[in-house]
């Protein structure tokens, strides 16, 4: 599209950042990056213009007008540039099925993967079960022996789960325990996501957001 | 998940016959008594869709919900040519792709990324910064929930100063999601006894609400208020007792 001014405001780490980056790039929309330092506590003056009631990233801003959080977003996208690699499917029903999985993946961090790396004890015996049986539900229920969430197609529900799978790693260490042991068919699809460039280019190093973690532990209290 | 056979009939005899009923094409397992199930109905009743509805008793789940909703066993469930689709928010956009009738969502994509942030907001923050402040004589921090409460709804109000409705001149998406507000709010405020809306506080929430209930979508599918009220003095009770 001709005279499109597309920016990306985003924190390297976000897992939500990382959904808009990676169908940026499926889509081969041409944007600026700009970096916001979620880790520390200052947001810039940009943010809270862009953002004011939630004051988080990421936003995309596209011709001066901002559009935030990551799932509304990823349909403005869609919508805008909807040429090139659909993220969605057609079909109402099959579009309902995505947004209802990517809803449920969305829970997953907030459920469980957060007490993963900020609790300890019986609290996150607990999150690590919640999370091993919901992403169990997910490769039964949702994945099954398709090659992604929608079959054939990369689209919004891998896109959804890929920015949650890229703290796993990290939540693996501090869980003690092996996403790959329990899910193998997750496994595989993870694999598979990562052959694309749009997701293998958009991924944040997970040995930095183990560092990353472990930082915010030492910066809450949290060992 | 429910078969997709679309030639399932049901046989019922009477007196002189054999009498075959097709199966409702729209059907929804609700309950009348939750904001969410109203907003599927109102969505419905927005587009002039007939649908068959179901109540639910969520304390002996109907085989058709569990298998229809497997993975959250809750409703609303709208159930289309035996396909099931949950989530009330997943059902509007459902509704508003699949029926002819008028828009729920606006067309252009950046006026619907605007409808669905303030839908999530309404649906998220905005609730349960409500419900929270609502609740808090029985939970903790009454002044500082009232005060979170209080931060969310003049959003709100600041939102509806030049509009009749969150959607414009008509009833749509974000109204249909903000439902909780209009009408069970008031209910809950005089069973817990914490009122959070006045119209000097909020004067075009109170305008809004006002509106919407006078809407034809709305004034003629609404819960009886009594018996809402009966349900939530109930819930007061069982949590005063708990404390």
């Amino acid at each position: 599209m001709e005279n499109d001014k597309v920016i990306l405001l985003d924190f390297w780490a976000s897992m939500l950042g990382l959904r808009l980056r990676v169908a940026l790039a499926e889509k081969e929309i041409e944007y600026e990056y700009k970096e916001e330092d979620s880790a520390s506590n200052i947001k810039s003056p940009l943010l809270l213009k862009m953002n004011p009631i939630h004051k988080k990233v990421p936003v995309l801003i596209h011709n001066g007008k901002p559009v935030c959080e990551s799932f509304i977003a990823l349909e403005y996208i869609d919508e805008v540039w909807k040429d090139k690699a659909p993220l969605l499917p057609t079909d109402p029903y099959e579009r309902a099925q995505a947004r209802f999985w990517a809803d449920y993946i969305d829970k997953l961090y907030e459920n469980f993967g957060r007490k993963i790396w900020s609790t300890k004890g019986e609290v996150q015996e607990g999150a690590k079960k919640g999370l091993i049986d919901s992403l169990k539900l997910l490769e039964q229920a949702a994945l099954g022996d398709k090659l992604y969430f929608g079959g054939e197609s990369f689209g919004f529900a891998d896109i959804a789960l890929i920015g949650i799978y890229s703290w796993f790693y990290a939540l693996e260490i501090f869980g003690n325990f092996s996403i790959e042991a329990e899910c193998p068919k997750l496994d595989a699809w993870d694999k598979r996501c990562k052959l694309r460039e749009s997701v293998s280019k958009s991924l944040p190093d997970p040995h930095k957001i183990y560092e990353l973690l472990l930082e915010l532990k030492k910066t809450y209290g949290l060992e | 998940m429910i078969s997709e056979d679309k030639n399932h009939h049901l046989k019922r005899k009477n007196k002189s016959s054999t009498q075959l009923i097709e199966m409702a094409e729209v059907k929804l397992l609700g309950v009348g008594g939750s904001s969410y199930s109203r907003r599927v109905e109102w969505a419905l009743k927005i587009k002039g869709v007939k649908y068959e509805f179901t109540e639910e008793d969520l304390q002996s789940k109907s085989p058709l919900l569990l298998e229809s909703n497997p993975v959250h066993k809750k409703i609303p469930v709208l159930i289309h040519n035996c396909k099931a689709i949950c989530e009330s928010m997943v059902i509007l956009e459902y509704i508003d792709e699949t029926f002819e009738g008028p828009s729920i969502l606006p067309q252009d994509p950046y006026e619907r990324a605007i409808a669905r942030f303030w839908a999530k907001f309404l649906d998220g923050k905005c609730l349960e910064a409500v419900g929270k402040a609502l609740w808090s004589k029985f939970g903790e921090e009454e002044e500082k929930s009232k005060q979170e409460a209080y931060e969310v709804l003049k959003i709100v109000d600041n939102e509806l100063k030049d509009k009749k409705f969150i959607g414009g001149d008509n009833i749509g998406f974000v109204d249909v999601a903000a439902n909780y507000i209009p009408f069970w709010l008031e209910i809950v405020e005089e069973a817990t006894g914490v009122v959070l809306v006045t119209s000097e506080k909020f004067p075009h929430l109170c305008a809004w609400r006002d509106e919407y209930l006078n809407c034809s979508e709305v004034k003629e599918n609404l819960p009886d208020r009594d018996t809402m009220l009966g349900f939530f003095k109930a819930k007061v009770l069982a949590a005063t007792v708990a404390k």
